[in-house]
């Protein structure tokens, strides 16, 4: 699917749309510069650059784990950046998000990990017993055989290895029926197979379920394989934005600073 | 360093070791002041070995009252523990600095600072004074010990969990509840098991001491015993409390074998 064209070409109604985006953690250094950027409803979007220099806050700023200091985020038709309380937790329900450590509550089964991406949808008092619908509990075993973890639905999630670990987090974030999938470095963590089988599994899950992708990313060759639009940031601000093919070494020069380290 | 100083692994702290020579000294000198001499240590050994034997053989002179008391400490205990965990859980929630607002961590820890600042036979002895003799007197005041030591704990184990767990399970859009019940708990549950326990097996012992001041169970029994200079009875008062105090013992193996993983003393 065609990702967003970098001139106003007729375009797709943007899913979500960052408008002028500015974090300071501390006042007067900004981590994130006055970003704006659309993302198309569909495809995988991967954040490239440097450590520090804000990819995490963005995404992080999308789902208001960070509170941003300027700026809006248009997302299902409405501005996030001013939601609280019940309107924020609704908002939320419909973005999922993976972590660069998976952040699967240990000691729960793989099946309640699962289930907790229903508790967006679900009363605290029925979580507490744990009778969520026969429609969660069926849809959590399906996906559990399709990342191929249906052995393990009843193990503490502690038990399972790393790969195992953030396939759950994919499937919990998958089971939020979101409309879209952030993803925090959700490689870094992980051997090379494994990282491949990560990022396929996410952009085939983005592909079937039709909704957009945006990952957070430090390897650079993982990102060109599976992506299709690479944005480059550097010091707060995008400084590439535009198709895997166009990452020269000029380019990546540019993102990253530094000769050496390019091959 | 010169070589004198290199000859040496560790430098003398000559701050420490005066703080010792000083402590030492003070030592010595208390001991005087509290009147312990080698006489009176010879004299209360004489006295001790009399009273033990006035003790042996037990004998369970009023077998009612003696059965009485054990039940009525044991239930003051129970209760007490059971209250005081319903009670901790949402306290020591409110205590814990990384999860709460400051006007809500603020009052639970004054509560539970509050609840620890006295032995429990001195609450006891409020409570005697607020809602008569008897059990109930007894049942407060463990309340208030159990919530002072199961809430801090409680609050210092959910102070030290992962964040990244529970920012997870916010970002699914969770409500608050939710994200206690499925990032917080799972994370100090055991813990939590552990600190019960200990503090039933704790109330246990001093659901034996409450009756003393007349907050019910078997220290009444046993100090009006005492009165009586019936040591023998004593002596068997004394024997059915370690009884009662194993089983307790046992009791709590129990519980934690239930909820923990078998073999483990805490869920870590």
């Amino acid at each position: 699917m065609a990702a967003l064209p970098a001139s106003g070409a007729a375009a797709p109604a943007a899913a979500l749309s960052v408008r002028g985006l500015v974090k300071e953690y501390v006042r007067g250094k900004r981590v994130l510069d006055g970003i704006t950027i659309d993302f198309a409803p569909s495809g995988l979007t991967a954040v490239i650059g440097p450590s520090g220099t804000g990819k995490s806050t963005l995404l992080r700023c999308v789902n208001r784990l960070v509170e941003p200091t300027e700026g809006a985020i248009v997302f299902g038709g409405r501005d996030v950046v001013p939601l609280a309380g019940k309107s924020l937790r609704e908002a939320r329900r419909e973005i999922g998000m993976v972590f660069q450590e998976y952040n699967l509550v240990e000691r729960l089964t793989v099946m309640e990990n699962l289930l907790a991406g229903r508790l967006g949808y679900t009363a605290a008092f029925k979580a507490w017993l744990r009778r969520f619908t026969q429609e969660d509990i069926d849809r959590a075993y399906a996906l559990l055989d399709q990342v191929g973890l249906a052995a393990f639905a009843n193990q503490r999630a502690d038990a399972l290895s790393g790969g195992q670990r953030q396939r759950v987090g994919i499937a919990r974030a998958v089971m939020q029926r979101p409309r879209l999938l952030l993803a925090d470095e959700p490689t870094s963590s992980l051997d090379p197979k494994t990282s491949v089988e990560i990022m396929g599994l996410m952009r085939d899950l983005g592909r079937e379920h039709g909704i957009p992708v945006i990952v957070n990313m430090h390897d650079v060759e993982l990102a060109k394989r599976f992506a299709d639009r690479i944005v480059g940031m550097s010091g707060g601000k995008i400084v590439y934005d535009g198709e895997p093919a166009g990452l020269d070494d000029g380019v990546l020069k540019t993102i990253y600073g530094g000769e050496s380290w390019l091959a | 360093m010169n070589t004198a100083t290199r000859r040496l692994a560790v430098q003398p702290n000559w701050w420490a070791r005066a703080g010792w020579i000083l402590l030492a000294a003070y030592v010595v000198y208390a001991l005087g002041r509290l009147d312990f001499s080698w006489e009176r240590f010879v004299t209360g050994l004489d006295n001790g070995a009399r009273f033990i034997g006035r003790m042996i053989p037990p004998v369970i002179a009023q077998p009612d009252s003696l059965g009485k008391g054990l039940l009525e400490s044991m239930e003051i205990a129970l209760l007490a523990s059971f209250l005081g965990i319903v009670i901790s859980l949402p306290v020591g929630l409110l205590a814990a600095r990384n999860l709460m607002p400051v006007w809500a961590t603020w009052p639970a820890r004054a509560v539970i600072a509050l609840a620890r600042s006295f032995h429990p036979v001195i609450v006891a002895i409020i409570f005697v004074k607020a809602v008569g003799f008897g059990a109930l007197a007894g049942i407060g005041a463990l309340v208030v010990a159990s919530i002072g030591f199961i809430g801090k704990l409680f609050a210092e184990a959910i102070e030290e969990i992962s964040l990244k767990q529970v920012e997870a399970v916010r970002a699914t859009g969770a409500s608050f509840m939710n994200v206690i019940l499925f990032g917080v708990l799972p994370q100090v549950f055991g813990r939590f098991i552990g600190f019960a326990t200990y503090q039933l097996d704790s109330n246990l012992r001093n659901s034996t001491m409450v009756g003393i001041v007349g907050a019910g169970g078997i220290g009444g029994t046993l100090f009006s015993a005492f009165q009586r200079f019936d040591y023998d009875f004593v002596a068997a008062i004394l024997l059915s409390i370690i009884a009662m105090i194993m089983v307790g013992e046992v009791l709590a193996t129990w519980v934690r074998g239930v909820f923990l993983e078998k073999g483990k003393v805490s869920d870590e």
